[in-house]
């Protein structure tokens, strides 16, 4: 349900640049698809939602893609983050395509506990072939995982953890009220 | 424009320089204090757990900021690389006025006796610098007093029968312990160890016109939002511009030491806030840029006269870098001992500091500092899932019922870890960045084992049903937050770059006071210590200045 109007707010935002006249408004206009992320293309963001999915996934709590992490993903790669761009560009599209290769399948359409099979190859560095040399499947899946619980965990003012989500699950109150809620020792 | 010459320039408003120049400026000297940074306050970045001082994903929230800032790591191998200053390997303190005293975890250690000599304590340890302090630790008590009386420090000296003597109690009562360290003071007391409440450079009582702690669970690695932590930005620093002598000059980065063709050291080259280079002239220089840019800035002054840097001429300048190697343990319990009491660390046991049979010092064992949600994360049982169901659950389930009990164990002095300048990578105004080098002692490794096992321990009688260790002081470079040793003291000038009051052997004008001068770390948290030397630096010149000593 959340996902849906999710995309469905993304579709929103695609289509209101195009009525906008086509007016490159966006960095990436340029180069279709066309998207509303400030780094990464939509279908990136679809493969993120995945990874970051699995690793934090939904259970009695929100997971990940739900708790708004490929929005801190992406706002981070524009920001702190931008020295990670080529990294994440190359890595997302190594992963697409060895999954092409292999199962004839994006990323994403993958049943969740093949993509968690997927992911334990990368985090042991056991892909094979050019794509992943020099532990880069090692160094992607690092990456990726710290990010990740990075957005989940941190403040929601980097653009994750959406409603205080995680320390609501950890049962930690936030915001803190300076001054009224601790002066009880 | 040119600027005014003043009887002294002190470079850095951290822990050791904005005591000296609240000493000097009272004393009528005039003063100008650098400052890399500005003023930091605790809205810059409340309490973003991926920007603060102690977790830095996004960045360090009190500078430097990874824009203009690098540093090299050197390799084992010889091979190098460059780091930013919100990675780890950087070795990073704060760059703001108060420095790590805006938003450290504040405990407010005295060295031990046996720390001024250890040397004599232990004899002399094969690849090692090991030396005894050119003073004693009464010569520095008076020192610390002043530190705790005019920093500001909470706490019960006796109930820690460890401690080195003193004159006088703290001025502040202690902080009651949270729920983990009062169930790890009752383990303690079962286990026939001294446990006692950390003294802590932090109002338990309105103190110095600022208020009592409201115990935030974000304190150590943050601001604090009430301005209970006490610093040197809100005590001395203070102090010393109200005096009228003493102008605080922040976003300004000093590159060079300058000497005159006598060989005497005539002030500073900076940049100013707008990048500019200037020259500020002065009778005296004091460096107090911490170990790793206290060397940096000595080794980048390279003249005639010192052609290997000032201080440098027996190469000591840079060597026995030390931080602490942090060890401990811990445990899981049934029940929740999370009370969200911050900051904390709250109960302390001094019993492994020395006096451990085949291990040189020991170190002060803790319950540690709230982990916030993310650093949680990293803290699992060996062999534990790091991302998936299982890991959220954990962290769901467990937050609330994890303690740690952790010390900073006293490092083995040694001259190959060291601080160089970079022959090619400069930062952003052109100056010659920190290289690291070299290597935590060998035997190390040895006292961390023997704390975590204690640290363990502590835990399974405090009720903890589940603990592992984490083993601190393996291979690598130790600097961190507590980096000292680089210019240490001394009488002899073949083994050492200063005297005992912080001179530069060679140069009659050119004193430093901070970490640097330290010969060792101690098993504790350093700052008390840089503050106590301020005072002795800061004291000395002040008190030589007006029987008329001008430094010449």
């Amino acid at each position: 349900m959340e996902k849906q109007t999710k995309l469905t707010r993304r579709h929103f935002i695609a289509l209101s640049v195009l009525g906008a006249g086509g007016m490159c408004l966006l960095s990436r206009c340029s180069n279709p698809p066309l998207s509303p992320w400030r780094f990464i293309t939509v279908q990136e963001s679809d493969l993120l939602d995945a990874l970051v999915e699995q690793i934090i996934p939904t259970d009695e709590w929100p997971g990940g893609r739900d708790a708004g992490v490929t929005n801190f993903i992406d706002m981070q790669l524009t920001g702190p983050y931008t020295r990670y761009q080529e990294t994440y560009r190359k890595g997302l599209q190594a992963i697409q395509e060895t999954c092409k290769t292999k199962f004839q399948k994006r990323f994403e359409e993958l049943s969740f506990d093949q993509q968690t099979q997927f992911l334990k190859s990368m985090e042991a560095g056991k892909m094979e072939g050019k794509l992943w040399e020099k532990g880069f499947d090692r160094q992607f899946f690092r990456l990726i995982r710290d990010h990740s619980l990075q957005g989940f965990y941190g403040s929601p003012r980097h653009g994750g953890n959406k409603n205080n989500i995680s320390y609501k699950m950890m049962r930690l109150d936030y915001p803190v009220i300076v001054g009224q809620n601790r002066y009880n020792n | 424009m040119g600027n005014k010459h003043v009887n002294a320039i002190v470079v850095g408003a951290g822990a050791g320089g904005g005591i000296v120049a609240k000493e000097l400026s009272v004393a009528g000297l005039s003063v100008v204090l650098f400052e890399r940074g500005g003023w930091a306050t605790y809205d810059d970045t409340d309490t973003d757990e991926l920007k603060s001082q102690r977790t830095t994903p996004l960045g360090n929230a009190y500078g430097p900021d990874d824009l203009r800032y690098r540093r090299v790591i050197e390799n084992t191998d010889g091979s190098t690389y460059t780091v930013l200053p919100s990675e780890g390997s950087y070795n990073n303190n704060a760059a703001c006025v108060g420095s790590g005293t805006v938003s450290y975890g504040a405990m407010a250690w005295r060295f031990m006796q046996e720390d001024f000599k250890l040397k004599t304590t232990y004899g002399a340890i094969e690849g090692s610098t090991l030396a005894d302090w050119p003073f004693t630790y009464e010569d520095l008590e008076p020192c610390y007093e002043k530190a705790e009386w005019e920093i500001g420090v909470a706490g019960d000296a006796t109930q820690n029968p460890f401690g080195a003597p003193r004159k006088k109690p703290y001025p502040m009562p202690p902080f009651s312990h949270n729920k983990e360290a009062q169930l790890l003071y009752d383990a303690a007391k079962r286990l026939g160890y001294h446990p006692f409440p950390i003294p802590m450079l932090r109002n338990s009582i309105p103190y110095g016109g600022r208020p009592a702690c409201i115990r935030m669970r974000t304190c150590c690695g943050y601001a604090c939002p009430v301005n209970a932590k006490c610093g040197t930005q809100n005590t001395v620093i203070p102090v010393a511009i109200a005096t009228g002598n003493c102008e605080l000059r922040i976003n300004s980065v000093v590159s060079e030491i300058l000497v005159n063709e006598q060989g005497k050291i005539t002030g500073v080259t900076y940049f100013d806030e707008k990048n500019r280079k200037q020259i500020q002239t002065a009778d005296i220089v004091v460096v107090s840029c911490s170990a790793t840019e206290t060397a940096r800035l000595l080794l980048n002054s390279k003249s005639k006269f010192f052609p290997n840097g000032i201080g440098n001429e027996n190469d000591w300048v840079g060597r026995n870098l030390q931080g602490h190697a942090y060890t401990g343990a811990y445990g899981i319990f049934e029940d929740e001992v999370y009370d969200d009491l911050g900051p904390g660390a709250s109960v302390a046991i001094s019993d492994f500091n020395h006096h451990n049979p085949g291990i040189m010092g020991g170190g002060v064992l803790c319950n540690e500092f709230i982990r916030m949600p993310y650093s949680f994360t990293g803290i699992r049982p060996p062999g534990s899932a790091s991302w998936g169901k299982e890991h959220k659950a954990f962290q769901r389930l467990n937050f609330k019922r994890v303690a740690q009990a952790v010390g900073p164990y006293q490092e083995i002095p040694n001259f190959e870890a060291r601080v160089k300048v970079d022959p090619v990578v400069k930062d952003f105004w052109g100056i010659p960045v920190v290289r690291l080098s070299g290597s935590r002692h060998e035997k190390d490794i040895e006292g961390c084992k023997l704390m975590s096992e204690k640290a363990e321990l502590w835990l399974k009688e405090a009720g903890a049903i589940q603990t592992w260790q984490s083993l601190g002081g393996g291979k690598g470079i130790s600097g961190g937050q507590h980096q000292a040793g680089t210019c240490r003291m001394g009488n002899d000038p073949k083994t050492s770059v200063t005297d005992k009051f912080g001179r530069i052997h060679a140069v009659p004008n050119l004193f430093v006071a901070d970490g640097s001068l330290n010969v060792n770390n101690g098993g504790f948290n350093p700052a008390l210590t840089i503050m106590a030397l301020g005072f002795r630096v800061g004291g000395y010149i002040a008190s030589e200045w007006s029987k008329g000593n001008r430094f010449k």
